[in-house]
């Protein structure tokens, strides 16, 4: 028998009231565990992602939904570009390099993206297996998608139009695996890469019926070779006016970021938006939702603690008998205030690890239910240092809540108590 | 001399200060204290445990003045040398039997008498894993003076300790405390105002609050 081991079976002799208290506590320090954790990695995975990328171009629109559809892959795009009006931009001096890139067409929810191989580059992509394409209507997955879809090299599947699933198939041309790339935790993972050939092929073949595809060109092309090789830098070769949907941009210098952006901005029909700033416009706007999170989790927290107060409190009235019998036979003013403490302690304690757990969990839900937005590409069981200061909170909670009864305990009168009865 | 108190003088605040007989006791002895309700009697019994400071007087035990203690070094001389019976039981009720022993000894930190053999000896030996709930009133009274025993003291006070049993458990436990006590050579301090006692321990002081 120890301090430890009383406070202990305190704790389990009124396991409703205990288990009420770690609950709630747990709860609270859950919804901070997966703030903590998503905003943790949503930062890292987002400037991961966006690294690299100085300027995006695309349509006129939403700048914020270029980006997020162009560098992240999760929302629609804002349209299509002329191809020659890119070329041209790919001559001016600021620019270092860019890469074109066909959007809009998809595989059971997987984005399928036509881009030149600066693309992987980028993100310094390894193939797990294969190589990456050279010919038209070759692809290259992502280690997500080959994951879920079970594709090898080799394989062939259609595409579907549009970026959601459900939409209608293309069914003339069949994509074929030539590779597969190496898990790396970012955006790639999650998608098919090819050639922008191949989407211009797909959409061609099934000819003038999709008149509002995102990709797509109105004219009657001629027959394609599929054993012409595609262009693997630069834009694809082609003699007709064909249209791309964004294009990432790296700056040549520091000058590149002030004048270039408003010379797309204004001088073209395109736009230009960068990824830093438009992520932390993001961030500022969903920074509300958070504070309110983090306020309602405080909340609980505070609740909890008054709750384990209240438990503390209560509990000692009944327990007056207690402690004056365990200085009867020896226990000191100080081992009472200290079995008080440890009992807090340790319900704050159970409170703290359960939270955490609770957190993760709750985290590895909602990545269940998102798998193929950025969501789902988030880790929900990597622990973070700053989930030792939750420990450290929780903790400071219960010293806080049982300062009180503790000192209570502390004063407590022997002989007045064992006495009265 | 194992253990006496003189002079002994107490106020409860708000009143007249009460005053107390001498008590002297040899190894093995045992003592009645007797009184009327509200005459003292209990106060007295706190003060002998070192539970209540006398405002004049002494209460030594082996030699130490618990009078002249304070603070952990007294709750630490208490846990070890002197058992104490309350009226009611008042055991753990989160522990079960043998851990409510246990407790003395871990507080005390004094080994005393082996847990087990202690039990078996009152009879308790079939309820060492049982809650403390389900004992009856008898058993849980027994438990209790098992607890006080659990440290071997060289005192053991006892408060009321029949009041609330029939003649028959009344006696027994009596019984018990004597032989307990002269077993491990303690004195024995008995605070009732139960006649029934009389008749097993003749040896009485009179507590008249005067």
């Amino acid at each position: 028998m120890n301090l430890f081991k009383l406070s202990w079976k305190y704790l389990t002799f009124r396991p409703l009231s205990t288990g009420l208290n770690v609950f709630l506590l747990a709860l609270g320090l859950a919804i901070i565990t997966v703030l903590l954790l998503m905003q943790d990695q949503f930062e890292k995975k987002m400037n991961q992602d966006a690294a690299g990328i100085d300027l995006v171009v695309g349509a006129k629109g939403s700048p914020l939904q270029l980006i997020l559809a162009g560098v992240y892959h999760i929302d629609f795009p804002t349209g299509n570009i002329p191809m020659d009006e890119a070329q041209k931009l790919s001559r001016n001096r600021l620019v270092k390099n860019i890469i074109p890139m066909a959007l809009g067409d998809n595989y059971q929810g997987f984005r399928i993206v036509g881009t030149n191989h600066d693309y992987p580059g980028l993100y310094e992509a390894e193939m797990q297996s294969g190589e990456l394409w050279a010919k038209p209507f070759e692809v290259v997955l992502g280690a997500e998608v080959a994951g879920k879809s079970g594709y090898v090299v080799g394989d062939e599947f259609l595409g579907s139009h549009g970026i959601s699933v459900g939409s209608h198939e293309h069914d003339a041309n069949n994509f074929r695996v030539v590779g597969i790339l190496e898990r790396k935790g970012n955006v790639l993972d999650r998608l098919i890469l090819t050639s922008v050939e191949s989407i211009w092929f797909t959409h061609d073949v099934e000819g003038v019926a999709e008149t509002n595809d995102s990709t797509g060109n109105e004219e009657i092309h001629p027959v394609l070779n599929l054993q012409d090789s595609v262009a693997t830098r630069g834009f694809p070769k082609t003699t007709e006016s064909r249209e791309l949907t964004t294009l990432l941009i790296q700056y040549r210098n520091p000058m590149a970021a002030i004048q270039l952006p408003r010379l797309i901005n204004s001088g073209t029909s395109m736009q230009a938006a960068s990824p830093s700033f438009e992520m932390s416009r993001l961030f500022e706007l969903l920074g509300v939702g958070i504070t309110l999170l983090q306020g309602l989790a405080i909340v609980i927290i505070g609740v909890s603690g008054l709750g384990i107060f209240i438990a503390l409190y209560n509990s000692l009235k009944e327990r007056k008998y207690d402690l004056a019998i365990l200085r009867a036979i020896g226990a000191s003013r100080g081992q009472l205030l200290l079995l008080i403490f440890l009992e807090g302690i340790m319900l704050t304690f159970m409170g703290a690890i359960l939270g955490i757990l609770l957190g993760h969990t709750f985290l590895s839900v909602i990545i269940s239910q998102n798998e193929q937005g950025v969501i789902g590409t988030l880790e929900p069981w990597v622990f973070l240092k700053k989930e030792l200061w939750i420990v450290i909170y929780a903790l400071v909670v219960g010293v806080l809540s049982s300062i009180i009864p503790a000192v209570a305990a502390y004063q407590t009168s022997i002989a007045k108590q064992l006495t009265k009865a | 001399m194992l253990f006496e108190s003189k002079n002994l003088k107490y106020g409860h605040p708000g009143q007249q200060p009460l005053m107390f007989p001498d008590i002297t006791l040899q190894k093995g002895e045992s003592l009645l204290v007797l009184g009327r309700s509200g005459s003292g009697k209990t106060t007295l019994l706190n003060l002998l445990a070192g539970l209540l400071h006398p405002t004049t007087g002494e209460v030594k035990l082996d030699g130490q003045n618990l009078a002249a203690m304070s603070g952990q070094k007294l709750d630490l001389f208490r846990g070890k040398e002197i058992g104490i019976v309350f009226q009611k039981p008042h055991l753990l009720a989160a522990l079960n039997v043998k851990e409510n022993l246990q407790m003395a000894h871990f507080f005390s930190k004094k080994k005393g008498q082996a847990v087990d053999h202690l039990l078996a000896e009152l009879g308790l030996a079939g309820k060492a894993k049982a809650s403390v709930l389900t004992l009856s009133e008898g058993e849980a009274q027994r438990v209790s003076i098992a607890r006080a025993l659990a440290t071997s003291p060289k005192l053991i006070l006892a408060d009321e300790p029949t009041s609330s049993l029939d003649d028959e458990n009344a006696y027994n436990v009596i019984q018990l405390l004597k032989n307990q006590a002269s077993k491990i050579g303690a004195a024995l301090i008995i605070v009732t105002h139960d006649q029934r006692v009389k008749t097993q321990i003749p040896n009485f002081v009179e507590v008249t609050g005067l």
